[in-house]
């Protein structure tokens, strides 16, 4: 066993716990915190399938963002498309037999990690180019656009020119979850590739990643506007009643 | 009132994105509250000397009991699709306006107190600690916001400045940095009853001269009861109602409705206020105490019915927080909504074909809508999305010949706000004020020349109060903003009265024959 592997394979499991742990701790957390009024931004819809329709909208479409700036939405929106069926065409490393929409997904993939750093690009564009967008940028919004176009650049770099043995990669993935740790190849560009991936889990709870949760628990977006056919009242409040 | 020590914004014939100026608007901060302001809403007098530690203290209580806060602090990826949006940002060009800057103010206190990497890596993520100099910041920008939630339209995680700014106010109070504005209006409320401290008496007397205004005018006996115990409906409106103009040609407007809806009604001396600036400084404490005047006042009286008039961020709390506060309603008349809009009233008795009309009387007038913030963004009317859009303009429709609406991108959900809500409508904001009406101004202009309104309505006393103060500085005329019900009042035939067209009629008529 090398040691390059006994490394990643210590990070992968780190950073899966850290990824799962975290995430569910702050989960946890929202959805432990009480909601005591009623604020969603109106009109709003009038019922609780209305409700998951609105999220359902927000998560594919980014409905609000393209009310608000056609040009963000367009890259942010290319860029998680992307990252999307880049996600969909990795799953082969971890199935075993691949299932046949992963197997059709694959080509779509590679547009989608093309995608994904044009997306990115763009992305970073205004963050230079617009000065009311670099007046709000700080160090982690740069460095968090390099990381993931850094998983980008190297991930098509493997595929377009520094091939890997991508055989042995999933044999290391499959490995790691039946907990039986294989040789990972000591490729440069795949270590660079998946330390990044690694960095990119481990930040997640603790970075603004917490977007993707943070907007099914939006109150201004989940929540149903029936506040005069419903009392809604949280536990804190109901204390205060009760105190008098 | 002095004239402008500032300069006025100019009107375009196209909105434009200013370009960031930081710091133009780090001098208006408003006039703060004095310790026998303070304390009667349970607020420490003045700055404690360990203010910084009770202010993180309070954050984290906050954090654990809103959702909102927590939630939005967390998910803001710093995108760019709010910097746009704010009427205070498009009129100073302070980034602070922003609605990202202003949350951020919050943000990064939020970060380096609550979170492992603003505690370990505090310059990366921009987290700060919080010091007097933050806190000056907070006392500026957290009160050069409106709370009009324009932002939260835009934003891909629905995040709220309004929840942020409505936080920092009730961390402010809590250590003893107060607003002198919104916190004497409450402890008006709580001793006199209105935001005005207008006494009963003094309410009495004015509806009486509202009866012989209108009994002169139409020769129609409406009343304006006070504190009639058994009437079917109680009727709560903001205390601007009573006096100021356009606003009391509103309230005129409500009684000739009743009066021709044939239901019993009355006003409260109790409960003499619709608005409720609890929201304004975030105290579900304070909020709820001014909600609870209403029920008092509602089981005093024995009505069965509650109706609001025309106040903005008023109708916010009372539609989508009174049951929360001051609820179950359990004791009123199951078949209305509670409460029920002004609007819903008139626009339901319109539907029915009970109320008879002359539109001609508003011909004078070119009509435009102001959509108010809050019944916008932050309620609803009648029982679809977005009838908070459509009923009262249904409702001019009915009674004026001539409406055109502003730019799509300025109304409904989209509509700014006037510049003066949130808790800023007093003159030692007044810069702020009239650089913050500059979008809703531009539309308006926009109107006037492409279409020639004369006239913009509004349902909201701020918006009324505030259009009356800033349109001067655009060069318009402060009695371009009217109320709602002043259009309804104005065209409204009341059963038996002589108008007219009705002796027109009768001339025809006897010609005829």
């Amino acid at each position: 066993m090398s040691f390059v592997t006994v490394v990643y394979a210590s990070l992968f499991y780190i950073a899966a716990a850290v990824l799962i742990g975290g995430l569910t701790a702050k989960i946890v957390q929202y959805a432990r915190t009480p909601a005591p009024l009623k604020i969603p931004t109106t009109p709003a819809p009038t019922t609780q399938g209305g409700v998951v329709l609105r999220l359902v909208r927000e998560v594919v479409l980014f409905e609000s963002l393209f009310k608000g700036n056609k040009w963000i939405w367009i890259f942010g929106w290319v860029f998680h498309f992307g990252l999307f069926l880049v996600t969909l065409r990795h799953l082969r490393y971890f199935l075993d037999p691949v299932w046949l929409p992963i197997e059709l997904v694959q080509p779509f993939g590679i547009y989608g990690g093309m995608a994904m750093v044009a997306g990115l690009a763009g992305l970073w564009a205004r963050r230079v180019l617009v000065d009311r967008v670099r007046y709000i940028t700080g160090p982690s919004d740069h460095l968090m656009l390099a990381l993931l176009i850094l998983i980008g650049l190297s991930g098509l770099g493997m595929t377009f020119v520094f091939h890997t043995d991508i055989v042995a990669v999933k044999q290391f993935f499959r490995g790691l979850l039946a907990f039986s740790v294989q040789p990972l190849p000591a490729d440069p560009l795949l270590l660079l590739h998946l330390l990044a991936v690694a960095t990119l889990m481990i930040i997640f709870p603790f970075s603004k990643l917490l977007h993707a949760p943070g907007l099914f628990f939006s109150p201004s977006r989940n929540q149903v506007d029936n506040p005069r056919e419903k009392r809604h009242i949280a536990a804190w409040a109901k204390r205060l009643e009760q105190q008098q | 009132m002095a004239k402008a020590v500032f300069e006025v914004p100019e009107l375009k014939q196209y909105a434009e994105i200013p370009a960031v100026v930081p710091g133009t608007m780090s001098h208006s901060s408003p006039f703060l509250a004095k310790p026998e302001i303070q304390e009667p809403l349970g607020f420490a007098g003045a700055l404690m000397d360990d203010w910084q530690e009770k202010a993180i203290e309070k954050m984290g209580d906050l954090l654990g009991k809103y959702r909102s806060l927590r939630v939005y602090l967390d998910s803001c990826v710093k995108c760019g699709a709010c910097t746009d949006k704010c009427h205070y940002y498009l009129g100073t060009n302070d980034p602070k306006n922003m609605p990202v800057g202003r949350q951020d103010l919050m943000r990064k206190v939020y970060r380096r107190y609550f979170t492992l990497a603003g505690k370990f890596f505090p310059k990366l993520v921009g987290a700060e600690d919080f010091t007097q100099e933050v806190l000056d910041d907070w006392y500026s920008y957290f009160h050069q916001c409106s709370q009009c939630r324009r932002c939260s339209v835009f934003c891909p995680y629905g995040i709220d400045t309004a929840e942020i700014s409505m936080a920092a106010r009730e961390i402010m109070d809590h250590i003893g940095v107060g607003q002198k504005y919104c916190n004497e209006i409450i402890g008006k409320v709580y001793k006199i009853g209105n935001n005005l401290g207008l006494p009963g008496p003094a309410l009495a007397d004015t509806l009486e001269g509202l009866e012989e205004d209108v009994e002169d005018d139409t020769g129609v006996a409406v009343k304006y009861p006070l504190d009639r115990k058994g009437a079917e409906i109680l009727l709560v409106t903001p205390s601007a109602d009573f006096f100021a103009e356009p606003h009391v040609d509103g309230l005129i407007g409500y009684g000739k409705v009743l009066h021709e809806a044939g239901v019993s009604w009355t006003l409260s001396s109790y409960a003499s206020e619709a608005a409720n600036f609890g929201m304004f400084i975030g105290s579900y404490e304070n909020m709820r105490r001014v909600s609870q005047r209403i029920r008092k006042a509602a089981l005093d009286l024995g009505v069965k019915r509650i109706v609001f008039g025309e106040c903005g961020h008023a109708w916010r709390v009372a539609y989508s927080f009174l049951n929360t506060l001051a609820g179950p309603w359990d004791f009123l008349d199951p078949r209305y909504p509670v409460p029920q809009h002004i609007c819903e009233l008139t626009y339901g008795l319109i539907k029915e074909g009970k109320l008879k009309f002359d539109k001609s009387q508003n011909d004078d007038m070119v009509l435009t809508y102001h959509d108010s913030c809050n019944v916008a963004r932050g309620s609803r009317m009648g029982d679809v999305p977005g009838g908070q859009f459509e009923i009262p303009r249904a409702i001019i429709k009915a009674v004026c010949n001539n409406f055109y609406d502003m730019d799509e991108e300025t109304i409904r959900e989209r509509t700014f706000c006037c510049g003066g809500g949130g808790g800023l409508l007093t003159d030692d904001l007044m810069e702020l004020r009239v650089k913050g009406a500059k979008p809703r101004v531009e539309a308006l202009n926009n109107v006037m020349q492409e279409k020639g309104v004369t006239h913009m309505a509004a349902i909201c006393a701020i918006c009324k109060s505030q259009f009356t103060k800033v349109l001067p500085f655009y060069g318009m005329e402060m009695d371009q903003i009217v109320s709602l019900h002043q259009l309804v009042s104005n065209a409204i035939v009341l059963t038996g009265q002589e108008t007219e067209d009705t002796e027109d009629e009768n001339d025809e008529a006897d010609e005829a024959a």
